[in-house]
């Protein structure tokens, strides 16, 4: 007997999850000081176990108490001899909780599957790394997982090689998020990374280059920097790396690379959001990039997505000179933002990065076309500074799809330009 | 609050415009290099004189006028410093002011005055996304090693267009029959999501940013506000309602993040008024609480 006692003890402590079945939540109006009164008496009597959601503070508030189903009939008829005024805001809540909880199963249900993954929201690294393996999984003949190093706090770094075949064909290279707290960035690479997996197959103009061209997207370059915008600080826009002789962690990744490193632009202060960093690549993530495009040694243009203010430029950014083939990258960027704003009007500017919005050494396009990738571009997407880094969710399909427009219209535009 | 005692007392009133700083101590703009400084120099005490008549232009002291690329920076610049002159002068909880795109400009040195720019604009209301015809600004940088700010002059065709005077006076009646006071905090959120309640006060801090951003601008810089850290509204002295403010800009050219804290009055009579501002100091070891997303009614264990 005693073990049988002891079983159901035990049956009953695992389950010790509580339950609200019948339980409401009443409003309640109080029409003058005296109902208010009564009611704080109310709050007193500690058997009735009444939940006060809004306290009785002021007759011009109104009460909000989630009454337990065994003090429901003692506390309506208290209310009604009493002749205050309530209504039922929530008749059952245990209904709501276990709505609620559906809910919250469904989403992550839904998430799982890459198809019906929701591109308008934003999503924590981990979140987005599952995608990631969920996109590979669903088209294994086209898009792999490349792991192109580690970041400072030890992050794997994953670029999504889409590619149809042959041996380092020549390939297109697009990053987003290297700046963390540039989210639209990181979210609209995620819906890139769908459309691109998606046309395939569909749309001539993307199948006949994957026919011919690899691309390869890394969705988060920065993974240290967006874990932090999530834990830490929604404002971080650096690196983590910790720097010797400084209290202040991370270095700007975009003021990192050996084009005019150190030179105006850059802040050689290790506080500062455009801190240049020790050297030249001294960031792993930086490093592991550059490993990447010199050992594949076939990359035809590189293209950098950044937020906000709507711009695509071209090198360079570390001096006002025009680069020899700025007539022809003006060309190609003012088609493709016609092409952009073709879908919504969204204007972009499009120029020399230092011309357009400022001298600044060390960036990646300028790496990059130094290191003879002509057709190099950076993005600054949505919007021009209301929402700045805090674009609204609702935008980010909108700025994905426009940005596609452009982004196809550059990449077709190097396929149809081999050098 | 101490920050009271230690805060610089800086006066700005709508009504007038050109506001001057007569400061006898360095006021270097908080970039990469001296932002960890700052603070010393915040101590002095700003007078914002009103009535400051305009530099006097010498014609033989005139450079050339050089025509800008609306494209380019120098000319994109100069146009925000004249939307943030423009929304000091005429912003309000339901009237925010943006540049659409800059159509000309011009740059001028004037020696030992500073650098004149002309710029002309298309201008846009940015609630209602309305385009409000053109503006022409003229935006002097005055020249000198202390930040000082710029003068602007501005003249628009279509502002007195858009009529947001019977949204003001609800507000203002509603918030001042009200019990409680209106606070908020993280506006927009991570996400960028804004409750409805809770816009007309991230207007009214853009608008009370734009006194800050239009003192600390020069050739080198381009602000926007990044976000209202929190708001909380103060007990009412008189008819204008006070909000102390935390907000957040954003500096382009540093990409720094700059906090600063304001105490903002506003009635529909005397539209925004910054009655005080402070600089905040960067938190380096700052950890923000995580936005909510979900709102769960209760937690089951």
């Amino acid at each position: 007997m005693r073990g049988v006692l002891f079983f159901f003890a035990l049956l009953v402590a695992g389950h010790c999850q509580t339950l609200f079945i019948g339980d409401q939540v009443l409003r309640i109006t109080v029409k003058s000081q005296e109902q208010l009164g009564l009611l704080q008496s109310l709050e007193e009597e500690q058997d009735l176990e009444l939940d006060f959601w809004l306290h009785p503070v002021s007759s011009d508030l109104p009460v909000d108490i989630r009454v337990p189903f065994a003090s429901l009939q003692t506390v309506k008829v208290f209310l009604e001899s009493n002749d205050i005024p309530y209504s039922v805001m929530i008749k059952d809540v245990q209904e709501v909780l276990d709505k609620e909880q559906s809910d919250m199963e469904a989403n992550t249900m839904r998430e799982r599957s890459s198809k019906s993954f929701n591109f308008g929201a934003y999503h924590t690294l981990e979140t987005i790394y599952n995608w990631m393996d969920t996109l590979v999984a669903d088209h294994p003949s086209l898009v792999s997982k490349v792991n192109i190093g580690s970041s400072y706090e030890n992050r794997p770094m994953y670029a999504l090689k889409f590619s149809t075949g042959g041996d380092k064909r020549p390939a297109i290279w697009i990053d987003a998020g290297i700046h963390s707290r540039e989210w639209v960035s990181q979210a609209t690479a995620v819906w890139t990374a769908n459309k691109i997996a998606t046309d395939y197959g569909r749309d001539a103009s993307l199948t006949s280059l994957l026919n011919n061209m690899d691309i390869y997207l890394m969705i988060v370059t920065n993974p240290d920097g967006y874990v932090f915008t999530h834990t830490g600080n929604r404002m971080w826009r650096k690196t983590r790396s910790r720097i010797s002789g400084s209290s202040c962690r991370g270095v700007d990744p975009n003021r990192n690379w050996d084009a005019g490193f150190g030179g105006p632009g850059a802040s050689r202060n290790p506080c500062s959001d455009s801190y240049h960093g020790p050297s030249a690549h001294s960031e792993v993530e930086v490093q592991n990039v550059v490993d990447l495009i010199k050992s594949h040694g076939n990359f035809k243009a590189f293209i950098s997505i950044h937020a906000y203010s709507q711009l695509l430029m071209y090198p360079y950014g570390y001096s006002c000179n025009d680069v020899p083939d700025a007539p022809e990258l003006d060309s190609v960027g003012r088609s493709a933002v016609k092409a952009l704003g073709s879908l919504y009007g969204t204007r972009y500017q499009v120029g020399s990065i230092c011309k357009i919005i400022y001298q600044a050494s060390g960036g990646s396009i300028d790496w990059s076309y130094n290191n003879g990738i002509k057709y190099s571009f950076a993005f600054e997407l949505r919007d021009t500074g209301r929402y700045g880094f805090l674009l609204p969710a609702n935008q980010i399909i909108p700025t994905a799809s426009e940005t596609w427009l452009a982004l196809k219209n550059i990449m077709e535009y190097v396929r149809d330009h081999p050098y | 609050m101490s920050w009271f005692v230690y805060a610089t007392v800086t006066l700005l009133s709508l009504v007038q415009g050109n506001p001057t700083v007569k400061s006898s101590q360095q006021q270097a703009p908080p970039t990469a290099e001296q932002s960890v400084g700052y603070v010393q120099q915040q101590q002095s005490t700003l007078e914002y004189n009103n009535m400051e008549p305009k530099p006097a232009l010498t014609p033989a002291e005139a450079m050339p006028v050089e025509e800008l690329n609306p494209s380019h920076y120098p000319a994109r610049r100069a146009a925000h410093v004249a939307q943030h002159y423009l929304n000091t002068q005429h912003g309000s909880p339901f009237k925010l002011l943006g540049v659409d795109r800059v159509v000309s400009a011009t740059s001028e040195e004037i020696a030992g005055v500073g650098m004149k720019y002309v710029v002309v604009f298309a201008l846009k209301e940015m609630i209602t996304n309305e385009p409000m015809g053109q503006c022409s600004a003229e935006v002097l940088y005055p020249i000198g090693e202390e930040q000082a700010p710029p003068q602007v002059q501005c003249s628009c065709e279509g502002l007195l267009h858009i009529d947001t005077k019977a949204q003001e006076e609800a507000l203002y009646q509603q918030l001042k029959a009200s019990d409680s006071l209106v606070s908020g905090h993280n506006i927009p959120d991570s996400y960028g999501f804004i409750a409805p309640e809770m816009k007309p006060f991230w207007h009214l801090g853009g608008v009370a940013s734009s006194f800050v951003m239009l003192k600390e601008s020069n050739e080198s810089t381009l602000y926007n506000m990044a976000q209202v850290v929190n708001v909380t509204q103060q007990e009412s002295q008189n008819k204008e309602l006070t909000f102390q403010y935390h907000v957040l800009l954003h500096e382009m050219v540093s990409q720094e993040i700059i906090h600063w804290k304001l105490l903002v009055a506003w009635c529909p009579a005397e539209g925004v008024r910054v009655l005080q501002t402070e600089w905040q100091p960067k938190c380096h070891h700052c950890v923000a609480p995580p936005s909510n997303t979900t709102l769960t009614l209760y937690s089951t264990s």
